[in-house]
């Protein structure tokens, strides 16, 4: 910007992220003293505040890693990813990556899917409302056009794929009694029926036949898909877990 | 004696609170001696959802402020047009009876920062968040109230006394100023001059609004008091001492108390506003003895 009288917001925002750099010139007290430690206000101001963001949309990771680690963590990703969005509640969108690539971290290798579990569920949250099908409208489908029928799913639904018994994890992390991981792959459902968003862990083939309904395909083509992951595969138990979590939101047939 | 405000603001003058999701069924229950409640904006700017529904129908029942924290009025750049575009939604959803911003810039660049960071008050700053203002006016199609900030340092350059500052705002732009007590003592602590002189210089006939919330305590590097704009406590005597100043002067205001971090069960909230009810309650007999 030409004509500005000073330079020290550049100067003010680099410092600011960085506290190995000096307090920028021209800041000082009521007397005309160098500010010092009063610049630290706003570092702390700014640095607590992401790392609070990021605690509270990231609460099983926080709790897989402890206070310490997770706060660590938080200090270095927020250095180099400072809030793109002035909405918080998309804060932390790049976090799982950043977990990913921790050398350290590999021993938690599920750490990463437990993060883009928990920004998808927080995504769901605030996705927004749809009204949900009739159950009754997909009974009166005669069943020889049901393979040929495509389904509108709510904005709230999301499906999260992962190596990992990734509902486990969550859900022991999260939910006090909740049994043990097994070592089985889960991929995981995500549906909203009023304000919670809720999980379900997926059978093999569940999340393929989701994925293409969501991209619009037939619920003939999704089925092809789900049975191409799994050959035994039954869309029945997975239509149902969609309409009880009100997750279907239309209908057509072609 | 007291001078009537601007019409910047249809809020009532009675306390309202700074609105916490957690207290959404004590207020449904049993809202006194509440009668109005302050909302983040931008925690409200998802698509839809638990937020947007309780605020529908606490928008139904209560005067609502939108009180928006992200807007960077004073930063260097040009205002963020799709974020005024989601400022506009929410209050044409909500019909709010004020819309308020700080005098502060908290994003640069690509980068927002989460925090309200301090302006120098120079001719050219003047300028800057004058033209905000006034566009963020003409695009929600309202007054606004522009807060005064906590400060912990002040800027060599500054050529304004803040007051002043804030005053000349609303001369060019016909804004209102949201008054937040607790900022003017922080601040006044910090930078060693008296809240009293502050509120003397300040124009209380532009205040459409009053706040109130609680700081910590630390110190700078010469053991001097440094206090710290928490919102995380309850409201320091000497803060209650001085609404009462300003409010003998100002005359009746809504007087909101905020509370936003390790935020207390709603009756020790309740309890807050009901202090500050009471403190609009004393006005009454000095106004008729006044008048």
């Amino acid at each position: 910007m030409t004509g500005r009288v000073t330079g020290l917001i550049d100067d003010f925002l680099p410092a600011l992220m960085d506290p190995d750099r000096p307090v920028p010139q021209g800041l000082q007290d009521g007397q005309g003293r160098p500010a010092g430690r009063r610049f630290n206000v706003y570092r702390n101001n700014v640095t607590t505040s992401l790392i609070a963001a990021l605690e509270q949309g990231f609460p099983a990771v926080a709790k897989l890693l402890g206070p310490q680690n997770f706060t660590g963590l938080a200090r270095a990703f927020l250095q180099d990813n400072p809030p793109q969005s002035r909405l918080m509640m998309h804060y932390g969108a790049g976090f799982a990556e950043f977990l990913d690539a921790i050398p350290q971290l590999a021993h938690l290798g599920y750490l990463g899917d437990v993060a883009r579990l928990e920004l998808a569920l927080r995504r769901s949250y605030h996705a927004a409302d749809a009204t949900p099908l009739d159950p009754a409208a997909l009974g009166a489908i005669p069943p020889d056009r049901l393979p040929a029928t495509r389904f509108t799913l709510a904005p709230a639904v999301a499906i999260i794929r992962s190596p990992w018994p990734l509902h486990a994890i969550w859900t022991y992390t999260m939910i006090p009694g909740s049994p043990k991981p097994q070592a089985t792959p889960q991929d995981v459902l995500i549906t909203r029926p009023d304000f919670d968003p809720e999980t379900h862990p997926l059978p093999r083939g569940g999340a393929d036949f989701i994925a293409a309904l969501m991209t619009g395909r037939t619920l003939g083509s999704a089925h092809d898909a789900g049975v191409a992951a799994q050959s035994d595969f039954d869309p029945a138990p997975i239509l149902g877990l969609l309409i009880a979590g009100r997750a279907v939101t239309g209908l057509s047939s072609e | 004696m007291t001078n009537a405000p601007r019409q910047t603001t249809t809020l009532p003058t009675a306390p309202g609170v700074g609105y916490k999701p957690q207290h959404y069924s004590a207020i449904i229950a049993d809202p006194r001696p509440v009668a109005w409640l302050e909302i983040h904006a931008e925690n409200y700017m998802g698509d839809g959802g638990r937020p947007l529904a309780q605020l529908d129908h606490l928008a139904a029942r209560f005067p609502i402020s939108v009180h928006g924290v992200g807007l960077s009025i004073g930063g260097e750049g040009p205002l963020d047009r799709d974020h005024l575009a989601r400022l506009k939604r929410l209050c044409d959803r909500v019909q709010p009876a004020s819309f308020s911003e700080h005098l502060a810039w908290s994003s640069h660049d690509d980068a927002f920062l989460n925090d309200l960071l301090p302006l120098p008050y120079t001719d050219a700053t003047l300028a800057r968040v004058a033209a905000h203002i006034t566009q963020v006016q003409d695009t929600l199609g309202r007054p606004m109230l522009l807060e005064n900030p906590s400060s912990y340092l002040a800027f060599a350059e500054s050529t304004w006394l803040e007051p002043d500052f804030l005053r000349e705002l609303t001369r060019r732009t016909g804004c209102g100023l949201l008054l937040d007590v607790n900022n003017v003592f922080v601040s006044a602590t910090n930078l060693g001059f008296d809240p009293r002189g502050y509120v003397d210089a300040f124009p209380l006939d532009a205040v459409g609004e009053i706040h109130l919330g609680g700081h910590d305590a630390d110190h700078d590097d010469h053991g001097a008091p440094l206090l710290i704009d928490s919102h995380g406590a309850a409201i320091a005597d000497p803060v209650w001492a001085l609404l009462d100043d300003v409010l003998a002067r100002s005359g009746p205001r809504p007087v909101l108390v905020e509370w936003d971090n390790d935020v207390p069960d709603w009756p020790v909230l309740a309890d807050e506003a009901r202090r500050a009810q009471q403190a609009l309650a004393r006005l009454h007999p000095a106004l008729r003895a006044a008048s």
